[in-house]
């Protein structure tokens, strides 16, 4: 019995640390960054509960899975969480995720909540997370590298210009194309940019639309292979991610990038002279004079269904994504605002130049979010195993893509 | 020369032991099984209750963010499997590693057995060195050696770019037999101290007057070895393989950690984690776990046949 006697009294003593004395703690699951959504939370603790903060794994994949996995189990423990966009629409259809009230879909309505980030947020109709910060993806390119080539970057540019530059000039493009979800959302962005996308009709489910094959799809695939295939091609382009792409653009043989809002801030401490030549324009066009679709990003925070303080988790988030939360998320992290209250923080004038505040929004407002469907997940699986390696990508990639997409998702074949 | 082994000891039969139980004998054995009952039971709750409720959900369509959809399906889970190029793909590739693996750990951890066995000074540091990867968990060595042989920061490139297949920008893990190298090398490094420990009890089992009287006979140290050493050793070798090749085709760590499944390195293993936690298909996903663990008798099975393998005799009950 004494074995049995310690366990009871240590989990009373367990239950204890967590409740009756003080307010309640509400605990939120983060992704990794540099201290935004800590600072973020002990702003919004109040004297009727104070926010705790827990770090989910660095890959939006593993966030899903660890998520998705205590959800399903029904653990109480998670009470809000920062969501990655192309996974909500899987949690909120197997019921995961609290609804976001009327009053706090006003207020959110009101600070100027992207289109994009309202759309991303939104299945069946309700809006099931908070929208907290919206990111995209900008064309970065070295001032000295475009002025050696001779290129004039206050036009837009193309992918095939850009390559055929780097390649002319010895340089390397960073991109993300290791096998993970990054690798999709370059492909997304550059079968969004042909005017085509990936799927259609998501709300069919396992019998959706699969439209990859489509001449925006071969697009994409021509330019990712004109990519891998040439001397531009980083040598690590089939395990690229955003950080090894930011170290290529940084070294030497930097020209362009395509990465993330935070990349203007990436250098400042490492390599003063790169961040003095870092220049900034419009993602780059799949297909020459049609506009580009740049990537769509961000994180929601959504309430867990299961939560043991669902009230108090709602009114947490409803603080968690003000105007000012954002912007000091944003200062702290890079990480821009999701809505057009969040870009007039003070703060984040000072850091970023003016015009590239309005290259963040205007590119916001033309991303091109990765399409809403509770399958994303098999959806991006199979196009990494498809269109992965880079250097294996041709003309027949996509129509590959859409065959093997349309039998993982009616269970015929194994991802 | 012929091949000279120890006088097997004749193994007790159950007659004899039957033909010497005394009432006392018997009491003792009934003591025995209430004494391990408590431990079965527990076994049974642990290992026995998950492989039926897994063999159960094998036949459902059943997805854990879609609990509604859920529907038994029959053995349907096992044809899609079955009929399936990555399936059969992943299974050649976990065999290649496990074949290439316990052959390479083989051949160096009989070396580091013989070094333990034979070394005069410092013995104890020698084999503690020689043990201490066995003691570093798999993942940390596959970061190890992941960064080892990274594009950006590894030290690989640098070191051995002399060599003609190796070049300063070498991607290892931007194809499928630099990847699956990088793999093994981490795996071999790993567990061949663990190969090296069972071949150093097998070495300790031969018998020294056997070696003195072959030396004395005018055997060379190559005959000495293949004559007698190593068909002295053959139920510890075979024990060795059994074990380390059983371990290998489980590979999952250092492919997790190094290349994701990218390249098509995926193992057995790999792919029944992504059926199961990545993409949440209990049902497919217990199919696949099944399917690997009677993979996994079967090779037992074949090993413990081809080989001839006595555990009684490896356990020194014989």
């Amino acid at each position: 019995m004494a074995p049995l006697a310690a366990l009871a009294l240590a989990s009373g003593l367990l239950s204890a640390c967590g409740g009756d004395s003080g307010p309640p703690e509400l605990t939120w699951y983060i992704n990794p960054d540099s201290g935004g959504q800590d600072a973020v939370a002990e702003k919004c603790s109040t004297d009727d509960y104070t926010i705790s903060t827990q770090v989910l794994p660095q890959d939006a994949g593993q966030q899903r899975i660890q998520l998705a996995r205590r959800l399903a189990a029904k653990d109480p423990e998670i009470d809000l969480m920062s969501i990655d966009p192309p996974f909500t629409a899987e949690f909120a259809d197997a019921g995961f995720l609290a609804e976001v009230p009327q009053d706090a879909r006003s207020q959110l309505e009101e600070q100027g909540t992207f289109k994009g980030a309202m759309d991303a947020a939104t299945w069946k109709d309700k809006l099931v997370v908070f929208p907290f910060w919206s990111n995209t993806q900008v064309l970065w390119y070295r001032k000295s590298f475009v002025e050696k080539a001779g290129i004039d970057m206050s036009k837009p540019v193309t992918w095939d210009q850009i390559i055929d530059a780097a390649n002319e000039n010895d340089a390397k493009v960073g991109v993300q194309a290791n096998k993970y979800e990054g690798y999709v959302v370059w492909i997304n962005a550059l079968v969004e940019g042909a005017g085509g996308h990936i799927l259609q009709d998501a709300d069919a489910g396992v019998d959706a639309d699969i439209t990859i094959s489509d001449d925006a799809g071969k697009k994409a695939a021509e330019i990712i292979e004109k990519l891998a295939t040439s001397e531009a091609a980083p040598a690590d382009l089939s395990v690229s991610n955003e950080g090894t792409a930011g170290s290529t653009f940084g070294s030497d043989a930097g020209s362009f990038l395509v990465n993330w809002t935070y990349i203007w801030t990436n250098y400042d401490e490492t390599a003063p002279d790169v961040a003095d030549d870092i220049g900034y324009t419009r993602y780059p066009q799949t297909v020459e004079g049609e506009e580009s679709r740049p990537p769509y990003g961000g994180i929601g925070i959504g309430v867990s269904a299961y939560s043991d303080e669902k009230d108090l988790a709602l009114e947490a988030a409803q603080c968690l994504v003000s105007p000012e939360s954002q912007g000091i998320n944003a200062d702290l992290t890079g990480n821009m605002p999701a809505s057009t209250d969040g870009y007039d923080y003070p703060k984040l004038k000072e850091t970023f130049p003016e015009d590239l505040l309005q290259l963040f929004q205007e590119s916001v407002d033309a991303a091109a979010p990765r399409t809403v469907t509770p399958y994303w997940s098999d959806v991006s699986g199979s196009i990494q195993n498809i269109w992965h390696p880079p250097r294996s990508v041709d003309t027949d990639t996509p129509e590959q893509s859409k065959v093997f997409i349309e039998d993982v998702l009616k269970g015929d074949d194994l991802l | 020369m012929s091949t000279t082994t120890a006088p097997e000891t004749p193994t007790r039969t159950k007659d004899k032991a039957k033909a010497i139980a005394s009432d006392r004998t018997a009491a003792e054995n009934r003591l025995g099984l209430k004494l391990v009952a408590p431990a079965v039971v527990l076994m049974l709750l642990v290992t026995a209750w998950p492989m039926i409720q897994a063999l159960y959900l094998s036949l459902f369509r059943y997805r854990l963010t879609a609990p509604d959809d859920r529907a038994f399906v029959g053995v349907d889970n096992y044809l899609t499997i079955l009929s399936d190029d990555q399936f059969w793909k992943s299974t050649l590739t976990t065999l290649l590693i496990m074949v290439v693996t316990v052959a390479v750990e083989l051949v160096i951890g009989f070396a580091f057995a013989m070094v333990m066995h034979r070394i005069v000074f410092a013995r104890g540091l020698m084999r503690t060195s020689i043990l201490i990867p066995y003691g570093i968990i798999t993942v940390v060595s596959a970061f190890a050696w992941q960064f080892a042989f990274s594009l950006n920061n590894g030290f690989v490139n640098a070191w051995f770019s002399w060599l003609p297949w190796i070049a300063e920008d070498t991607n290892w893990f931007g194809d499928y037999w630099h990847a699956m190298f990088a793999i093994m090398v981490s795996e071999i490094w790993k567990t061949t101290p663990f190969m090296a420990l069972l071949l150093l009890a097998g070495l300790a089992q031969v018998s020294e007057d056997m070696l003195e009287a072959a030396k004395v006979d005018g055997a060379t140290w190559w005959q000495r070895l293949t004559k007698v050493i190593l068909p002295n050793m053959r139920a510890a070798i075979m024990v060795a393989v059994l074990f380390r090749a059983l371990d290998a085709y489980r590979i999952f760590d250092n492919i997790f950690v190094m290349t994701k499944g990218a390249e098509g390195t995926q193992s057995i293993s790999f792919l029944t984690y992504r059926q199961v936690i990545e993409q949440m298909q209990l049902g497919l996903g217990s199919a696949m776990s099944v399917l690997l663990f009677l993979s996994v008798l079967l090779l037992a099975w074949l090993i413990v046949k081809l080989f001839r393998v006595d555990l009684a005799q490896a356990r020194g009950e014989g």
